[in-house]
């Protein structure tokens, strides 16, 4: 039994994401055999040169897409917090959709039913777009190891602060 | 057929008539696609002696066979070709980002677009669906906003576009096409020849698979290629990028400043990519599917130019530099947004305002011709003004400007030709070719005019292969493998910032290709098509009257002016002794004539003897 607290998802470092879209391919590749964006599980986005995010599923607790389905098409796996589609279920309604707040339920352009990162589960080495991001900006984690991450650098930059006032003073 | 899209899109503006009609599997693996496509598409497709600016002049967009997949640059591309208003001969152009992949997933390996459209429009690409919009609205509205304005008005963030500014629409003979804000398809005045079709915009959304023939061949060689991506190959432009070239080549008496007066700027160190880098550069972005960085994101923290913002690189940042004696990084930057808002080529901007600068300052113009603009070298405030006028055509000198500077010295008229650093028309890049005199060889024979694209000849200059000083026996022979290398490159539209990355060259190129295509090709083949590419451009230039010895020239002030600074380059200036020994050279080991056409022998080890008529003709037609 996993808890719930060390469900691992896909997340960009926004410091460290250019937007360059080598992750959306990487998931078409791997999980479509073919180069095609519209496929991707994970999207990026570029809000000018200076802000980019790629974006994917980030399996959260009482998922709003499972809460919004009229059709119980969706379903969250207890160990990995994955979102599953059933297929036959889902009609398109696009529900579950509008519910995510990252943009991470999509429309499969042949299959005309929803998709979403399933950690490319079946892939011995995890989820193929953080093996192929150039950045090194995709890590697949869990929100502890996040918030330990974001804490770790405050903490630095306080006392390189600190330190660079004092040699400054000096 | 595998990664290409197997087809090819047709659109008459005037009549609104759009049509596909299959790629052949011939065609595609001769040309390969990109500029060698593209220029195939544009001998077929054209009359000979058509004006740029007339409505017959086909402007075509490519995808390369690469478009559209993970390959790293190569998936990110596309090119165009069309007659050049700057030169009269071949204007073709890369651009790389997000634009390519999204024309190659709508199905297309190229556009032809003939005909002038009724009123401002812009064309849409949505996958199957064509259509000619209206784009009255988007008159004069800068590359950015328009961009943003189509995406609007067709509900998809996720368009691409690919637009021109008001440069663009005003016809300036270097006007460039641009794509996601700040990818240019820069040279050779496309944006001049959008604008004369009245077709501000191509907005594309493709939705369809790209499938390559072996796809897990096709996985690990571009794994491999990204990883050598994270190596030494690319570290110059993921780190200071190309402006690292300012202070090279400062060194080396090779940084043309005040329009080719000197070779070293005393402002270097604050011009400086070192400089660039510690003071204004924000972040460094990429294109699509790329595994390098290179796009320097720079933004002004304070001063005047508060929060301007943009790319830059070494040959915009030189030429409206450097070569304007400018050693204000704030106004360099603030001079490149306003030439992307307004959609120019950000080489040949800053050389005609150098050149402006320079007729200034020798009287061949006047304060009140400039409408009281003080144009001496190194003023900030009358570079961003003056860019200002030309981006609007905006007075006498603004407009004559617009013209480029051979145009432009034809009407101020006088000493002005002096003045002008073009060959063919087209502006010099950043490299003196006084102490770079491989590059200037190499300059001179390129097909789309003054170019370090083309060949690469600036290379064994300041690798110090050779004495740069001197044009020697070997060199006209030395400077044709490249060429072809190079031609290769742009018809598979890697980017050339990836050349260090194909380790075994051809062979790596060629193994590229058949992965992605399943048509078989050998390192040697590729050569051969690289040769091809550089026939057919230079027969199309002959076709137009501009492909012949007396085309490849060098602008006066490399013939004229030596190099004052002391040092091992003072009084250098290229002879036309040893220029024409370089191009005699040149020619012959081209297998060209003594008049720098090719022999119909040469043509039809080609394949391209349908086209012998042109060399024939010229014979007829008893013309020199």
């Amino acid at each position: 039994m996993v808890r719930a607290q060390d469900r691992k998802f896909v997340s960009a470092d926004p410091e460290k994401c250019v937007g360059c879209v080598v992750c959306e391919y990487a998931c078409s590749m791997t999980n479509d055999n073919t180069f095609n964006p519209a496929k991707s599980r994970i999207r990026a986005l570029r809000l000018g040169p200076l802000n980019n995010i790629a974006v994917a599923c980030r399996h959260c607790e009482d998922p709003a897409c499972v809460a919004a389905c009229p059709r119980d098409a969706l379903r969250q796996e207890e160990d990995t917090g994955i979102i599953v589609v059933d297929e036959d279920a889902c009609d398109g309604c696009a529900w579950c959709i509008s519910a995510c707040q990252f943009g991470a339920m999509m429309m499969h352009p042949d299959k005309k039913v929803v998709f979403t990162c399933n950690s490319c589960k079946d892939q011995e080495d995890g989820p193929q777009c953080v093996k192929w991001c150039p950045e090194e900006a995709l890590t697949f984690v869990t929100a502890q190891q996040l918030a330990q991450k974001s804490r770790i650098t405050a903490v630095k930059n306080l006392f390189q602060e600190s330190k660079e006032k004092k040699a400054a003073s000096k | 057929m595998f990664a290409y899209a197997g087809k090819i899109l047709r659109v008459d503006l005037t009549t609104g008539k759009v049509s596909t009609e299959p790629l052949s599997e011939k065609l595609a693996k001769e040309y390969i696609g990109g500029i060698g496509l593209g220029i195939k598409l544009l001998m077929d497709n054209s009359k000979p002696g058509t004006d740029p600016f007339d409505p017959d002049n086909p402007i075509i967009y490519l995808t390369g066979p690469l478009s559209g997949t993970l390959g790293p640059t190569g998936g990110n591309s596309y090119a165009v070709v069309s007659k050049s208003p700057a030169t009269g001969g071949i204007g073709n152009a890369e651009s790389h980002g997000f634009f390519g992949p999204d024309l190659k997933r709508a199905g297309y390996d190229a556009v032809i677009i003939t005909g002038k459209a009724p009123k401002l429009s812009y064309l849409w690409i949505d996958d199957d669906k064509v259509e000619i919009r209206n784009a009255e609205q988007l008159q004069y509205k800068t590359v950015k906003e328009t961009d943003d304005m189509i995406r609007i008005e067709l509900g998809d963030f996720y368009i691409r576009v690919s637009a021109i500014g008001e440069a663009g629409e005003k016809l300036c003979r270097f006007a460039a096409i641009i794509n996601d804000e700040f990818r240019a398809i820069g040279r050779a005045g496309m944006g001049g020849v959008m604008g004369s079709k009245n077709l501000k915009a191509v907005a594309v959304r493709g939705t369809h698979d790209v499938n390559v023939a072996n796809m897990d061949g096709f996985r690990e060689f571009i794994k491999m290629i990204y990883e050598r991506m994270k190596g030494p190959a690319t570290k110059k432009y993921k780190t200071l990028g190309t402006p690292e070239n300012v202070l090279v080549l400062n060194s080396l008496s090779a940084l043309a400043t005040r329009n080719f007066t000197n070779s070293q700027f005393e402002g270097a160190e604050k011009v400086s990519g070192e400089w660039l880098n510690e003071h204004y550069v924000k972040k460094i972005v990429g294109c699509a599917t790329c595994g390098m960085r290179c796009d320097h994101i720079a933004v002004v923290p304070e001063g005047p130019y508060a929060g301007a913002t943009s790319r830059l690189e070494f040959e915009c940042l030189w030429s409206m530099g450097p070569l304007c004696g400018v050693d204000r990084l704030d106004a360099i930057i603030e001079a490149m947004r306003i030439t992307n808002e307004y959609g120019m080529d950000g080489i040949s901007i800053g050389v005609v305002v150098a050149f402006a600068m320079d007729c200034y300052e020798n009287g061949v113009i006047t304060k009140e011709q400039t409408d009281g603009i003080d144009l001496s070298f190194g003023n900030a405030e009358a570079l961003i003004a003056i860019i200002h006028k030309i981006g609007k055509r905006e007075g006498w000198l603004g407009n004559a400007l617009a013209e480029g500077v051979a145009k432009a010295a034809e009407i101020i008229g006088g000493d002005a030709y002096k003045y002008a650093c073009h060959i063919k028309g087209l502006e010099l890049p950043g490299y003196d070719l006084r102490t770079l005199k491989t590059a200037a060889l190499g300059f001179s024979v390129s097909f789309r005019g003054a170019c370090h694209l083309r060949n690469g000849a600036y290379s064994p200059d300041v690798k110090g292969k050779v004495n740069r000083f001197k044009i020697e026996a070997g060199r006209g022979k030395m400077i044709v493998p490249d060429g072809h290398v190079y031609n290769v490159i742009d018809s598979l539209i890697v980017c050339k910032f990836s050349r260090g990355t194909y380790y075994d060259g051809n062979k790596d190129l060629a193994n590229y290709y058949t992965l992605a295509t399943g048509i078989p090709m050998e390192p040697d083949e590729l050569n051969v098509i690289g040769e091809r590419i550089e026939n057919l451009a230079r027969l199309f230039n002959v076709r137009e009257g501009k492909g012949t010895r007396a085309n490849d020239t060098l602008p006066w002030k490399i013939k004229n002016c030596p190099v004052p600074e002391d040092g091992p380059a003072k009084g250098v200036v290229v002879s036309d002794e040893e220029h024409q020994l370089g191009l005699d050279e040149y020619y012959a080991a081209r297998g060209w004539d003594s008049d720098g056409v090719p022999t119909v022998e040469k043509l039809e080890s080609l394949g391209l003897g349908e086209y012998a008529y042109i060399v024939k003709d010229r014979v007829k037609g008893g013309k020199a």
